[in-house]
């Protein structure tokens, strides 16, 4: 059998991995990426903290498979965190997980994984990658067997090669499948927390924070809360702390429920409504599509659930979404992803929401 | 696995294990006590000290048992080098020494003490003109390795120490990777101060050594006990140190022996990789170097790299961790001889010790050449 890189976070789904690929009879090596200057600093995050190593060290022992740690602390900064703050600059709400997967997962780490001679990287997604019509091409990304913790959506940027190179373990599995199997094996991770695609920060502000204090001195960029009519509210303490659709937290007292319904940077304007109707779009314009399947045809119509939509592809490489159904709080940086049943169509980058037809 | 890491520690040897089990089983003394069982764990105390102050040369009441040559150097290093009455202090070091100096250095720097790092030629080597020209009478502290770590370099510690005792300048010397693989006698170096570690030469990790020169004013260490002539209070470790001791023993008897055998293995390994690879860069090559280690640089592959191929391989070498930013890691004494960052981290360690066969050898070379040229195709830039 072949030989494979497993992505070991120390958690207890790409431990499975692990644990599987090795029954199967591949040469498995696992290999924890070192994302954070975690030495000394006493934090165990969820994934990335020191002790995830030590988890990962473990398991590989109880498998009996070798073991490394790739420090991509810098490449991480450059690659991952650096754009995300640029994103919170301009006013977008970032995704660092998928450009994580895109650009260290399946980028630098598939990279080091041939220097070891192995073609394959492998990792705990719950996510499928199935032939497509065409048996030669490369596979088609579709959503996990489970659901509820499908994780598709991180990995809609992953080029055809890097989908011929990445393996899903847990795709076609339960979570609760996942957890007796770990059991059953008797896997020192089996009840441990899972890492999921979160090793960053506990919730936004934490990570935006994070953000500012290691790119900007721990600088923001206050401004204005205003209403939709450009009436002045209060002052906010940066438009990195807001994300669209906020209702928590927000640091100013209305009298009434208020959302974050648009952020501009360039003024460093927070617009709040008393309107949560104010929040629903009817489509959205996103950037840097990544198409995997059959390109579709302009105009064709999509079914997605829960929101069905439909589709316009431009030749410049964004696309125009319209849904069926309006979409609460869309927000420009995060991802759009398409889906046809289980299977990935294609995703990108939001640029803007579209308002509701009149 | 063939194991070619034995300047990172050493397999312990049979005697070793056997002395310190027998040890541990029938001494449960403290040497401090006054009864029978007391005197017996001294006695094996006193004739463990014997033993390893033999191996240099030293007087057993030289000999300062410590947890390892990391703390002999901070030891010497703070012990010496930060002034304790407000006067200003000066330590001099070469820029290649092990962190367990060059850290403790720096904690006295932060203290106020002066501090200079000496360079080194593209061979490995300190100059003795250009620790003259940094060191005065204002110097509290020369410290200067007596084999480098990672190309396994000899500096010039005798010269340096004679300069030293001609200006009263106290010398020490981190003496860690020497001990056991040359002769090292510490009154022919003329050191003050000498560092050593039991897990180097196949003795027990956790033990270690600070040779100090009778009547040499050296600071308490450890408060607490009359342990170590007062310096190092606590009870001792004496299974380490009866560990530690026939390491010792096992290494004075028959050290011509491992410098004959070891050496024209690593000559075998150095020809074959120069054979195989003529643009492989030895690492102190020409340098008079420790008969065991071998380091060098493939240019344009990560050592990183090559060391984790050549474990699933089933070889261990050494280099630093594996990184994927822009700037891999490169080490401190590469760099100090090099000043060029891409041979400085395309280097891999292989050192050699006693159970290191002529098979193991050949096996080495035959993976090393096809690792080398699958790792050059995958990576083609430099």
């Amino acid at each position: 059998m072949s030989r494979i890189v497993v992505a070991m976070s120390g958690g207890v789904d790409s431990t499975l991995a692990a644990a599987l690929l090795h029954e199967q009879g591949h040469e498995t090596i696992g290999v924890t990426l070192r994302l954070h200057p975690c030495e000394g600093s006493g934090q165990a995050r969820s994934c990335c903290g020191g002790d995830s190593v030590a988890q990962a060290r473990a398991v590989a022992g109880q498998l009996g498979i070798p073991h490394h740690v790739l420090d991509c602390q810098d490449l991480f900064a450059d690659e991952v965190l650096r754009p995300a703050w640029d994103d919170y600059r301009n006013g977008r709400t970032p995704n660092p997980c998928v450009l994580c997967n895109a650009r260290l997962k399946f980028g630098a780490l598939l990279e080091f994984a041939r220097t070891l001679g192995a073609e394959r990287v492998a990792t705990g997604h719950y996510a499928r990658l199935l032939p497509g019509a065409d048996p030669a091409a490369a596979p088609v990304l579709h959503r996990g067997a489970d659901r509820a913790k499908d994780q598709s959506y991180f990995l809609f940027a992953l080029d055809p090669g890097q989908r011929r190179a990445a393996c899903f373990p847990l795709g076609g599995l339960e979570k609760c499948e996942v957890r007796r199997l770990a059991r059953e094996r008797g896997l020192v991770t089996a009840d441990r927390a899972e890492s999921q695609d979160i090793c960053l920060a506990g919730d936004a502000e934490g990570f935006a924070s994070l953000l500012a204090a290691q790119f900007a001195g721990g600088a923001t960029r206050p401004g204005h809360f205003v209403d939709e009519t450009g009436r002045v509210l209060g002052a906010h303490r940066g438009v990195e702390s807001f994300t669209i659709g906020q209702r928590r937290g927000l640091g100013v007292a209305l009298g009434a429920p208020a959302w974050v319904s648009e952020i501009r940077a360039g003024t460093a304007e927070v617009v709040l409504t008393t309107r949560e109707e104010a929040l629903l779009a009817g489509g959205l314009e996103a950037d840097g599509m990544v198409w995997q399947a059959v390109p579709p045809e302009a105009g064709t119509r999509y079914r997605q659930r829960p929101t069905p939509a439909s589709v316009v592809r431009r030749a410049d490489g964004s696309a125009c979404v319209h849904f069926l159904r309006p979409v609460k709080a869309v927000t420009p940086g995060q991802a759009a992803v398409l889906y046809q049943g289980d299977r990935v169509l294609g995703g990108g980058w939001i640029r803007r929401s579209l308002p509701l037809p009149s | 696995m063939i194991y070619l890491d034995h300047n990172a520690t050493t397999p312990v040897a049979p005697e070793v294990v056997e002395a310190m089990a027998a040890c541990l089983r029938d001494c449960p003394g403290n040497p401090s006590s006054v009864h029978r069982a007391g005197q017996e764990a001294a006695r094996r105390l006193d004739r463990s000290r014997e033993a390893v102050a033999a191996l240099i040369g030293a007087a057993p009441d030289e000999i300062v048992f410590t947890s390892g040559a990391t703390e002999a150097d901070n030891q010497a290093v703070l012990g010496l080098g930060v002034s304790h009455d407000g006067r200003a202090s000066h330590i001099v070091a070469s820029a290649i020494e092990h962190q367990a100096v060059l850290a403790p250095a720096r904690v006295a720097e932060s203290a106020g003490t002066r501090l200079d790092l000496i360079g080194v030629d593209a061979l490995g080597r300190v100059n003795p003109a250009d620790v003259a020209a940094e060191a005065g009478s204002g110097t509290a502290l020369i410290s200067l390795m007596l084999a480098n770590s990672e190309t396994g370099v000899l500096q010039p510690v005798r010269e340096i120490a004679d300069f030293a005792k001609s200006r009263a300048i106290p010398m020490h010397t981190d003496a860690a990777q020497a001990v056991g693989k040359i002769a090292v006698d510490v009154r022919e170096l003329g050191v003050d101060l000498l560092s050593m570690s039991a897990h180097k030469l196949r003795g027990p990790k956790g033990i270690g050594a600070l040779y100090v020169r009778r009547d040499f004013p050296a600071p308490v260490w450890l408060h607490g006990g009359p342990q170590e002539g007062g310096r190092r209070g606590g009870t001792e470790n004496l299974p380490g140190v009866v560990g530690f001791a026939k390491a010792c023993e096992l290494a004075a008897a028959r050290l011509a022996e491992y410098i004959g055998r070891v050496g024209a293995l690593r000559e075998r390994l150095e020809t074959g990789v120069r054979t195989r690879f003529p643009e492989a860069v030895v690492n102190g090559a020409g340098a008079a170097r420790l008969p065991n280690t071998l380091s060098v640089s493939f240019p344009g592959i990560e050592g990183a790299r090559l060391a984790l191929s050549l474990d699933l391989a089933g070889i261990a070498v050494s280099t630093g961790s594996a990184c994927c930013g822009k700037r891999p890691q490169a080490s401190h004494v590469l760099l100090a001889m090099h000043h060029d960052y891409g041979v400085a981290t395309c280097a891999v360690r292989f050192s050699l010790g006693w159970e290191t066969t002529a098979a193991e050898i050949e096996a080495t070379l035959a993976a090393v050449a096809a690792t080398v040229p699958r790792l050059r195709t995958l990576n083609p830039e430099p």
